[in-house]
Order: C-alpha cells, then structure tokens, then sequence
C-alpha cells in the first residue's frame, strides 16, 4: 500500500493514444435501438435497472447515425434482411454487430423448415460477436459486449495499414 | 339456435340439394357450393334469427396433388344470440401452371375477412374475388410461391441470399 495521500492534485496517467482511443471507444458503445424478437425482450431487460447496461455506458439510440453497435436480437426474416441491411449500412464506421440468440446465429429452430427465415444474420451483414443462447439471458448479453470490449481494446485505430502488414510478416518469418 | 335449426333455414333458403352437412365431429359442419359462399354469408349475417355478426375465422387448407381439392372454413358467431357456426366450400386445386382457385370475397360482408383472406391468399395461395386489395400480407410482396401448400418448393435464393440454410456459405 502506497502512503501518497490522494488528494486528486497533478495526477498523471501515462498511456498511449492508441490506448486511449480504444478506451473511449469501448466505454461508449452505443448499440441502435431495435429489436426483432423475443431476444429484444431479454436485451430490453438488459438495459434496465436490473442489469443496468447504462453502467458500462451502453444505452440505446433511436438513429443508426448516432449508433456504434447493432444488437440483432432476434428472427431475422427474409422481410426484415433487406431493412437490415440498410440499417447496417447506415451506421457510420468503426462499426460492430452482435448477434444475439440462436436465430440470429444460424436460424436456430427455423433452420430446417423455415422458409421465411434467413439462416444467421452473417449472410447479410458481417457479424463480431455472437452470443448464444434462446434466449441469451442478459448475463449472456453483457458477456457478449464484455467480447466486443476486448476486441476493441486490441485494434489499432491509428496504425497505418502498411506497418501492421509489415509488423505481421516480421512476426510470421522464423527468425 | 341449434345446427338443425340453421340448417333448416339456410337449405329453405338456397335450395336443399346444394346444402351439405357433417356431423361426424364435436363441431357440425354446414358444407356449401364455393360460388355460394357470399350469398350465405350475406344471408347469415343479415337474418334476423341467425345475425352472424362475428367472423371470428377463415381457414384454408390444401389437401394436396392426390385429392386435389382445397377447402375453406369460416368460424361465424352471433354474439347477441350466442350461437356459432362453421361453413365449409371444397372446390378444385389449382395444377402449378393454372391460375390460382377463385373463392367470392366475404370481406365487404366483415371486415375483419380482409386480412384473413390476404393471410390465405398468401400462404395458400386462393384469389378471392371482389377483394379490395388482394396482395400478400406476412410474406415480402416479391416472394415466390405460397408455402402452406402441400408441394411447395422454397426458392433457392432471395435477394442473392441463399434461403435453405444447407447451401449458406456465409457473407461473401
């Protein structure tokens, strides 16, 4: 234990900026508010006083243009894929998707005899995490964020493309 | 009012040879001419003695390429009198290649028949005539087929994306 009195006065953090951004990135992550089905009940569970999203700074927006994180939470049909879609590519960029529940994941009970049911939402739009579960109970939910957090936290927003190209084929050649 | 007692009067009505009853089930069925479906229902719905004024369903039903007939059911209810009814219509099914089986429009009759019909029409694929606005209702408006049918085949692709999940590759 440090004797130092805290008393808030010149303290310093060190970090990097590349650290820094990721850590406000990933402490802010504003999912679109939207839901498809019986998954978006638990999500909406999720962002309530009980689970209390809003701690980790998540809480929904009523716009994709304001969103970082799209929650699909629910049966995608092939009605909503196109809606979707669109939905996800108005989403200004860095951009991430949760796929929330077994449905979502890969058509979960649909997948045989579903002819309206688009077989996983990776077949429309590019997906992060996927989180499983019919429904995923909020814990699973906030696990799902907490793995999106860690993705976050170890990408590299200011890196130029050719140095981490460089960097990884220094790394694959055996020295 | 029992289902001998409407029985009786819609035969004395619309002629006895036209009218069929079952009464093998726990609920009686009145089996009508398919032509007749709007007339009967007007009827029922107007008389004083039945006053059917709640459709409460429509059902439609595909019994395949062997039997090839259809059928229709409409659940009726007068809620002042507290009696129910169930009509039946068979009529002919449609080969791939013919135009879909025609059945009169009660929806002009209830209103509530107007999306119960468009449910029909798109799932099973039955044109009611005289409908106000006969499009699918739960399927996308560019959809092929119609999918409670015995010897559907789901499309292979919708909008470029593959719909049986077996042949998905993920995004490409």
């Amino acid at each position: 234990m440090s004797e130092r009195i805290k008393t808030g006065d010149g303290g310093i953090i060190l970090t990097n900026a590349e650290d820094l951004m990721n850590w406000a990135r990933l402490s802010s992550l504003w999912p679109m508010g939207f839901g498809l089905a019986c998954c978006a009940i638990e999500m909406m569970a999720s962002y309530a006083s009980h689970y209390d999203l809003e701690r980790f700074g998540i809480f929904p927006r009523p716009s994709p243009r304001h969103s970082d994180v799209m929650i699909v939470a629910g049966t995608v049909t092939f009605k909503m894929a196109d809606r979707i879609r669109r939905l996800y590519e108005q989403m200004p960029e860095p951009r991430y998707v949760i796929s929330m529940g077994s449905c979502s994941n890969c058509g979960g009970p649909y997948w045989e005899h579903g002819y309206h049911v688009v077989k996983g939402v990776d077949r429309i739009i590019p997906v992060d995490v996927y989180v499983p579960g019919c429904p995923p109970r909020p814990e699973a939910l906030i696990g799902g964020f907490m793995k999106l957090q860690e993705k976050i936290r170890g990408e590299h927003p200011l890196a130029p493309e050719l140095f981490l190209e460089m960097e990884s084929n220094l790394a694959a050649e055996p020295s | 009012m029992n289902f001998q007692e409407i029985t009786g009067i819609v035969a004395a009505q619309f002629g006895h040879h036209d009218i069929n009853t079952d009464i093998k089930g726990p609920q009686p069925i009145l089996i009508i001419p398919v032509e007749q479906i709007a007339l009967v229902c007007r009827f029922l719905h107007e008389d004083d003695r039945m006053y059917f004024d709640y459709l409460a369903c429509i059902t439609a039903i595909d019994n395949g390429a062997g039997l090839a007939t259809m059928e229709i059911i409409y659940n009726l209810t007068s809620i002042p009198y507290g009696h129910d009814l169930m009509i039946k219509a068979i009529f002919p099914r449609n080969l791939p290649e013919e135009t879909l089986p025609v059945v009169p429009t009660v929806s002009h009759i209830w209103r509530t028949a107007d999306w119960h019909e468009r449910e029909a029409f798109d799932l099973v694929g039955i044109h009611f005539e005289g409908h106000p606005d006969m499009r699918r209702i739960l399927l996308p408006e560019d959809w092929e087929g119609h999918p409670l049918r015995k010897d559907y085949k789901v499309q292979d692709r919708y909008h470029g994306i593959y719909v049986r999940y077996e042949d998905g590759p993920r995004l490409d």
